[in-house]
């Protein structure tokens, strides 16, 4: 071993310590956030951080069926009150009649200070005279029979008001007491997690308590199920097919490239080096990913294992092509295309690091730190740990068996053209359903597991999560405020029919400056007293009837007021954790917004909140869909710019527009081919698939540059290193053809053909005929 | 809500005017008088006596009966209202608040709305799921009493009596727990 080689592998050594060190200590994610953007603006920050962090990320459904209807009640009661127990939910909620007895309660006490109509005019003689005498009215309705037992210590009905703030919401179904489905056959219950959507963690664990309470309470009923879904639910499962397709993955593709690589190579010593470029590559991306960006995601990983696909064509050209002459010949011989071809590898990946998506950034940043890796233990490391004398069995008698196929193909180049205007053909005319536009799409979950999510929400009458109205502030206090007055300019909305209804925290929790405002409204008992003998004199009621009253407005003025501590563990706290959220130094706060009969007047809503500096209306649903399709769009722009990259690297190395065009017209006809064909079969492509005709291009360049050589047909020894290296990248690709998990499906889908025809389609464009 | 448990438990669910004719006489021969009415509209005046007012409140609007399931009760003094109990479903319209309430969801006011729907329809298997039934008086002035078994109702009304000649429902009296009560009268206005 020379003293440069006895360093190479020294490096390499040293190298691989620092990659496993890295990566013991890393943290591997799988929540869907890494496909989430980056850079976001105002707007897709809101939403990124409701999907990553917000109520919805942690608000876990779960329904009880089978038994019957009281025995699924009793469960109901019993899972909840462990539940809350349990410490690890913000808020468990069923329905059950004594839980709002005491938000009922806590609004009573509370009722002056959060009470809108409250203020020095409704306590004036006249105003009392009104709002009592609308109360006495009530008595004459059906609703009288809750009222009457009120009037005496809430003449002026601000109870009343209070309710027909909750009244306003889609209520669930009960049954025997707690909700349930409109049918009456599961009982439902809804609970909040303390872990945020971004700790799957912390919600696995939340989600595994509640498995274990339920069957702790239903172990005597043994005929009653428990269903859980909600969006903890969904981080989990998509943790978990993810890391079982990955390893599952890993493996099949794994043995299929030993087992090609045995047939080729006839020999485990060869097998085992030429496995090292690889796992280096491999180990070092993971390492470069979790440095780079903190953590790596399970995609990430499961991407890995076709970068093997890749990665061990290196090693396989090297092993084959050195096979005729010295490491000295190959290296003058082979390796500049190889090199060539890593370059153009890499020129592609590289547009990926550009990526918003921080889960394409670092597909690209592992590929590309992968490919470096892989090429430089082939080349600097692998001929130093070469036995002496080594050398694998003769494959020439393959390159030797398909050189007529190969040279057939070359007779074969007029139906390239047929075939390249058919596909053409076929992108253009379906250009408007090419592309998927539905980020949800992306999603793992299977569709049973959505359809249960569906279905649990409709039965909390939960169908309309889509609009809200987001507003920003340094304290909370401010935050209130600034709430109090978008919600005046909402209810403006609300009676003009422009929207349906809105919510805001300040329903349950108004600003210190309001609460100290109704407070201030309210008279002293005396003069209280005397205005509300002057309000009855021709009303038929007596004012010694509301002592009650007067009592309870003495009490008013002097109590505290409430605060967010004083609510906690209530509906309504729950409530206003829900829409006022602290963010290190930031309140936010958002206003769920709910659409009438006629839908929603965006732009109603918009002149309404111009006067907001700051304030935010957000469709999630157009907003989610146009996130998507900013981030496919960049996507399109990007590849279109690794495209262009190659293309000038290779005019820059071959020195010729004629062979650069001949390397390219294989890469270009291939993915028009597969764009082609995944179009025919109804897949709509997605940012993945366009990843993976990336990955068409960066490997079959490889191909390319091969056969642009112009001996690659009548060379059986290239021509066999290059059907072992083909053979690997499609089992790498293959298997992740397979895969459920949609991101990974859409790139082996793409690249497992695509690098068919990018060999075939290079055969045949690149054999010269005046050698034939 | 638990608001809605106690609006549907209210009494002053209504009706309307029946008629045609009857035979022979007792519960069941009532019934099947009641039975054959079409339903129709009506004139009601309601009277509440209520202990904490000086005097009564009283109330007044249309009732439209379409048997066996509908029944709207239009109050237009003082206050305009409207409710509508149709099926399993009872909406509440009073100025901009519209209140809706599935029954099944609440026995209790399911089985107070069943009395009144029960008696309206005639169907005494219906109405003696949750109250004894009690009969005075003659074909040509009779009153029926509803006791209920159940206790939930009874927490809010010890009994509702109906007051009629022939098949016609001419009043309807529901005594609450705590010593108020509801009269109402009704005045057919195109009955058959």
């Amino acid at each position: 071993m020379t003293r440069a080689g006895r360093t190479a592998v020294l490096i390499w050594l040293l190298g691989l310590v620092a990659c496993a060190l890295v990566v013991w200590r890393g943290q591997f994610t799988a929540d869907m956030s890494a496909f989430l953007p980056q850079r976001p603006s105002a707007t897709q920050e809101v939403l990124v951080e409701q999907l990553r962090e917000g109520s919805l990320s942690r608000l876990l459904l779960m329904g009880i069926e089978g038994a019957d209807a009281p025995t699924r009640a009793r469960l109901s009661k019993a899972l909840a009150t462990r539940l809350a127990a349990s410490g690890q939910f913000a808020g468990v909620q069923n329905g059950d009649a004594a839980a709002f007895a005491r938000d009922r309660e806590l609004m009573f006490d509370n009722r002056y200070l959060l009470s809108p109509a409250v203020d020095a005019e409704r306590f004036s003689a006249a105003g009392l005279r009104q709002a009592i005498g609308d109360s006495i009215d009530l008595l004459a309705s059906p609703a009288g029979l809750m009222t009457k037992s009120l009037l005496p210590r809430d003449p002026t009905g601000e109870l009343l008001q209070l309710l027909a703030a909750f009244e306003g919401r889609d209520q669930p179904a009960s049954t025997a007491g707690v909700w349930s489905s409109r049918d009456g056959r599961r009982a439902i219950l809804m609970a909040q997690t303390r872990a945020a959507g971004s700790d799957t963690d912390g919600q696995g664990e939340a989600v595994a308590r509640v498995r274990a309470e339920f069957a702790a309470v239903a172990a005597d009923t043994p005929d009653a199920r428990l269903l859980v879904s909600g969006a903890p639910v969904f981080s989990l499962e998509a943790r978990a097919t993810i890391k079982s397709e990955v390893e599952r993955l890993a493996v099949v593709s794994a043995i299929g490239i030993v087992v090609v690589l045995l047939l080729a190579y006839r020999s485990i010593t060869a097998l085992a080096l030429g496995l090292l470029p690889v796992l280096s590559g491999a180990l070092a991306g993971v390492a470069a990913v979790m440095l780079g960006f903190g953590s790596v995601h399970g995609i990430t990983i499961g991407f890995g294992t076709t970068l093997i696909g890749e990665a061990v064509d290196y090693s396989i050209y090297y092993f084959v092509q050195s096979r005729q002459g010295s490491d000295a010949d190959w290296r003058a011989r082979f390796w500049p295309t190889i090199r060539l071809g890593v370059l153009t590898s890499l020129c592609g990946f590289a547009s990926l690091l550009f990526s918003g998506f921080p889960g394409l950034a670092q597909l690209g940043l592992y590929s590309i730190s992968g490919l470096i890796v892989a090429a430089a233990v082939t080349r600097f490391v692998l001929p130093q740990l070469r036995p002496a004398r080594f050398a694998i069995r003769d494959t020439s008698a393959l390159g030797r068996a398909v050189a007529p196929a190969a040279r057939g193909l070359g007779q074969l180049r007029w139906l390239m053209l047929a075939v390249a205007v058919a596909a053409s053909a076929v992108v253009f005319v379906k250009r408007d359903q090419l592309w998927n536009e539905r980020l949800s799409d992306l999603s793992p979950m299977p569709p049973a597991v959505l359809a249960l999510d569906a279905s649990l929400r409709a039965d909390l009458g939960n169908t309309e999560q889509g609009y809200l109205v987001v507003l920003g502030a340094p304290s909370r206090e401010e935050a209130l405020v600034a709430a109090e007055r978008v919600a005046a300019g909402l209810q403006g909305l609300v009676d003009a029919g422009a929207i349906g209804g809105f919510d805001t925290p300040t329903r349950f929790l108004p600003s210190t400056a309001t609460q100290q405002a109704r407070r201030a409204a309210l008279p002293e008992r005396a003069e209280l007293a005397a205005r509300l003998k002057g309000a009855l004199a021709d009303l038929p009621l007596r004012a010694e009837k509301l002592q009650g009253f007067l009592d309870d407005v003495a009490t008013a003025k002097s109590q505290p007021l409430l605060t967010a501590e004083s609510l906690k563990g209530s509906t309504l706290g729950l409530a206003v954790d829900t829409m006022l959220q602290q963010r290190g130094a930031r309140w936010t706060v958002l206003l769920p917004v709910r659409s009438s009969a006629g839908g929603i007047d965006a732009a109603a809503l918009r002149a309404a909140l111009a006067n907001e500096p700051g304030a935010l209306f957000l469709d999630l649903g157009e907003e989610s869909v146009r996130l998507y399709a900013d981030y496919l769009g960049e996507a399109i722009w990007l590849s279109l710019a690794g495209f262009a990259a190659i293309a000038l690297l290779l005019l820059a190395t071959l020195r010729s527009l004629r062979r650069t065009l001949r390397v390219l017209a294989p890469l270009v006809l291939a993915v028009l081919l597969v764009m082609a064909a995944l179009t025919l079969l109804g897949e709509r492509l997605t940012l993945l698939h366009l990843v993976g005709l990336l990955l068409t291009v960066a490997v079959g360049s490889n191909y390319a540059l091969f056969f642009d050589e112009g001996k690659t047909a009548n060379d059986s020894h290239t021509l066999a290193s290059l059907l072992v290296a083909n053979s690997t990248t499609v089992i790498g690709f293959g298997a992740l053809a397979t895969a459920s998990v949609p991101v990974l499906h859409a790139i082996g889908v793409t690249v497992g053909p695509g690098a068919v025809l990018a060999l075939v389609l290079s055969a045949m464009l690149a054999t010269p005929q005046e050698d034939a | 809500m638990k608001l809605i448990r106690v609006l549907g438990v209210l009494p002053w669910l209504t009706f309307c005017a029946l008629s045609a004719q009857a035979a022979g006489w007792d519960i069941d021969t009532l019934m099947r008088s009641l039975a054959k009415q079409e339903g129709g509209r009506a004139r009601f005046v309601e009277t509440k006596t209520i202990a904490l007012l000086d005097k009564p409140v009283v109330s007044s609007g249309e009732l439209n009966y379409q048997p066996p399931a509908r029944l709207e009760k239009r109050t237009l003094k003082p206050r305009q209202e409207l409710m509508v109990l149709d099926g399993d479903q009872l909406r509440l319209e009073r100025g901009k608040q519209v209140l809706t309430i599935r029954l099944s969801d609440q026995p209790e006011a399911l089985a107070f709305v069943d009395s009144l729907r029960g008696t309206l329809a005639g169907d005494k298997a219906a109405l003696e799921k949750n109250y004894k039934l009690r009969l005075s008086g003659t074909e040509e002035r009779w009153t029926l009493d509803l006791l209920p078994d159940d206790q939930r109702i009874a927490a809010y009304v010890v009994r509702i009596t109906f007051g009629g000649a022939r098949n016609h429902v001419e009043w309807i009296r529901y005594l609450q727990a705590d010593g108020d009560s509801a009269v109402m009268t009704i005045e057919a206005l195109d009955g058959k």
